[in-house]
């Protein structure tokens, strides 16, 4: 097998063990949903019910405002009983529908099974894709319509679906494939028929021989569509690294991917469009890793979208000890949250529940210059001169060092051997540096 | 959840790799094993001695300066011992107590401390330890070495070819393994004990192979270019000591790749500059000092390029 990667990276522990090759368990859905009206990148969704409305799974409940934005779909049947700001796990209040489940789980009556896709022109295909609310779940929640629209002046000739998964702990991915193989496919024949390529690669990380043996049976009579065994290494399954070690092309520095030539795809975004193509059925339910020392039954989870955080973690058991951190995705870009009533929304792909001890961060010491940061850095930045100045709210000699080409994959911090807060030195620079762009 | 519960909140990553300055210093002062039992067994009890008194000064002088500066104490980072022991291996057997001591608060007060202390010194500590006292008493630093076989001598063997001495050179292979009896600084006599340590530290991922690889071969390389003997020019002196244990100080040397083979040719061309031409028979302190200024300027010239930025100016980033 022909093995890829990319410069640089770092080989954070995987944890994944604690939930890999276990079958997905369907959560019971909750008494109680709460869909915030922001799920995406772009401008939010406008409700379009209100107190007392019956709602249907399904059923459009949030109106898409602009292009890059997706309509919002009800994940239970039942009553609307407010609509309001609530916390979002992105650390905002955000308008939410909040919706009592009456149990009956009634998908809209309006629903169809749309036609077979291969007879759709290309609009046709994005067109759905966003009336469906689809999103990129890999974490970004771009709206893949957009993604998919590709910009006259730019041309691409290739999709890649990351089925990377190099963040630790994390294992949703893993078992999409191993378990759905075929939705994987097909979503990635509409995303080629949709922008009109005809090469796919499935990118996927070594450390998960089972699926990368079951996708290559299952692409095994689809010429165009070629699995790629990647090199287990963070941030394998970070867009540009994925891009790199797949196709050997650079995305030049401030461009998209299509500046490449490539549209990136998570295989799980790709299995999304395809159970929507297959059933009409809307963006309503997703994979979620249940994970962590805190947890008893540590486990891959499909839940409705709104599932308070809590309500997933005691699916998976409940804490078996005290949680001492709550995060968001994985342990090295997932974002911690302080309280668990936070709703799953349509990029979260893991809980994870670190005890108290794995919550508490070393203390930061002064650094060495060892060098480790610069070694790890994927985009070969100089973490350790960059941080020294943003430290000083240095912003012009951060930029000069090209500290806005940081893709915050943490791999500096997460080898610092003086514990330093790097990444999050670089995050307060780039907001610094692009709030000053605007003025 | 439980009324009243806090859950820690921090920006990610949320897990930090198990690598300390404490454990990259202790695998530095496990590297100089090797060579610290040759001195023993050569050099015997004031091998010893002077390496405590230098590691003692250290420590006690940093704890000192940090607790006068009201900072953190960081002893515990074991830098300090690095340096104390790095300072040992640079003095000759018969160096007096008190030069162990000034030497010692010299490389940690002025040349660690006054600068800011663990990763702001401009300058290896324990080099410029090592300078301070060659130019102080020169005669004590160089003028005699021991031979613990049979006869005192007045020189090492780097002063022996510098003087043109008719006095015996050791043989290549004594000078390789150090033992038993070649002359010089308690630490640096065995080439195979240090080359032991550095290709630990190699291994271990402490340091990078590009600083001690490019020292040595130019070093080698010189040496075959003047005509000198290319074994001996390698294993003589503080070259090998050098080369792996104090050009490689993270603070003092680049940290990018071109950066650093930069640095360790400068270093190994200066020190058969002055081998060969200077007034001193032992170049390898001067020249890595010499390149210590230099670094902060070659790193800034060396930058790699910057991911998805063009590879020359105006060029497309994925042409050619």
């Amino acid at each position: 097998m022909n093995q890829v990667t990319f410069k640089g990276g770092s080989h954070p522990p995987q944890f994944k063990e604690l939930t890999k090759n276990k079958p997905v368990k369907v959560a019971e859905a909750p008494k109680e949903v709460v869909i915030p009206m922001s799920m995406h990148i772009g401008a939010p969704c406008k409700p379009l019910v209100k107190r007392n409305d019956h709602v249907y799974i399904g059923q459009k409940i949030g109106e898409e405002q602009g292009f890059v934005s997706v309509p919002i779909h009800a994940s239970v049947s039942g009553t609307v009983k407010a609509v309001e700001e609530r916390q979002h796990p992105n650390g905002n209040l955000v308008m939410s529908v909040i919706i009592e489940n009456d149990g009956l789980d009634e998908f809209d009556p309006n629903i169809e099974v749309p036609p077979d896709y291969t007879t759709m022109e290309p609009q046709e295909i994005i067109n759905h894709i966003k009336d469906y609310g689809i999103v990129g779940i890999g974490g970004a929640t771009f709206p893949t319509h957009v993604k998919l629209t590709i910009p006259e002046d730019k041309t691409v000739d290739t999709v890649i679906l990351n089925g990377a998964e190099c963040e630790p702990y994390i294992t949703c991915d893993d078992t999409l494939m191993q378990e759905n193989p075929e939705l994987v496919i097909q979503g990635l024949k509409i995303i080629m028929k949709a922008i009109g390529v005809d090469k796919g690669y499935i990118g996927i990380e070594d450390n998960k021989p089972e699926a990368i043996s079951i996708m290559t049976d299952a692409a095994s009579n689809e010429p165009n569509i070629t699995v790629v065994p990647l090199k287990t290494k963070y941030p394998q399954g970070a867009e540009k690294q994925l891009i790199t070690a797949v196709t050997g092309r650079e995305v030049p520095s401030g461009g998209l991917p299509a500046d490449a030539g490539v549209v990136v795809n998570n295989v799980g975004t790709a299995a999304q469009i395809a159970k929507s193509f297959n059933t009409g059925i809307p963006f309503y339910e997703k994979l979620v890793t249940v994970t962590g020392e805190a947890v008893s039954e540590p486990q891959t989870l499909s839940v409705r979208l709104g599932t308070p955080f809590q309500e997933a973690i005691d699916q998976a058991g409940g804490f078996k000890k005290e949680p001492g951190k709550i995060i968001s995705g994985g342990p090295m870009m997932g974002v911690a949250q302080f309280t668990t009533e936070v709703p799953v929304i349509k990029s979260t792909s893991g809980i994870l529940c670190f005890d108290e001890e794995q919550a508490q961060l070393p203390e930061p010491t002064d650094c060495i210059k060892c060098g480790k940061c610069v070694e790890v850095c994927p985009i070969r930045l100089q973490p350790f001169q960059m941080s020294a100045f943003a430290l000083q709210n240095d912003w012009d000699e951060c930029e000069a060092l090209n500290v806005m080409d940081c893709i915050e994959c943490g791999s500096c911090s997460f080898v610092c051997p003086a514990k330093r807060p790097l990444l999050s030195s670089f995050r307060t620079a780039k907001r610094s540096i692009a709030k000053r762009g605007k003025k | 959840m439980e009324e009243g519960k806090k859950l820690w909140v921090s920006s990610s990553p949320h897990i930090r790799s198990g690598l300390t300055t404490q454990k990259i210093m202790l695998d530095v002062l496990i590297a100089l094993l090797p060579a610290f039992g040759v001195s023993i067994y050569v050099f015997g009890l004031p091998a010893l001695l002077i390496t405590i008194i230098c590691v003692c000064t250290c420590v006690l002088t940093e704890y000192v300066i940090e607790v006068l500066k009201k900072k953190p104490i960081t002893i515990s980072d074991l830098s300090a011992c690095v340096t104390g022991v790095l300072i040992a291996f640079n003095l000759p057997v018969q160096a007096p107590w008190w030069m162990c001591i000034i030497g010692s608060v010299f490389a940690i007060a002025i040349v660690k401390q006054l600068f800011g202390g663990i990763g702001h010194n401009f300058l290896n500590p324990a080099l410029a330890g090592r300078a301070f006292l060659l130019a102080s008493w020169p005669t004590r630093m160089t003028g005699t070495s021991f031979i613990p076989v049979d006869a005192m001598t007045e020189a090492t063997p780097l002063g022996i070819l510098k003087q043109g001495l008719d006095a015996p050179l050791p043989s290549n292979m004594d000078m390789f393994l150090g033992f038993p009896g070649v002359y010089g600084a308690i630490g640096e006599i065995s080439a195979v004990a240090l080359i032991i340590g550095g290709l630990y530290l190699i291994i271990r991922g402490i340091i990078s192979w590009r600083i001690p690889t490019f020292y040595l071969l130019t070093v080698a390389i010189m040496a075959f270019a003047f005509g000198e003997d290319v074994i001996f020019q390698l294993c003589a002196g503080g070259l090998m000591l050098g080369a792996f244990f104090m050009a490689t100080d993270y603070v003092s040397s680049p940290s990018t790749p071109i950066g650093q083979i930069i640095f360790a040719v400068g270093c190994g061309l200066l020190t058969m500059i002055i081998r060969k031409f200077g007034g001193y028979p032992e170049g390898v302190s001067y020249s890595i000092l010499l390149m210590n200024c230099a670094a902060p300027l070659i790193q800034k010239y060396t930058q790699p390029r910057v991911y998805g930025k063009p590879k020359k100016k105006g060029e497309a980033v994925n042409e050619g």
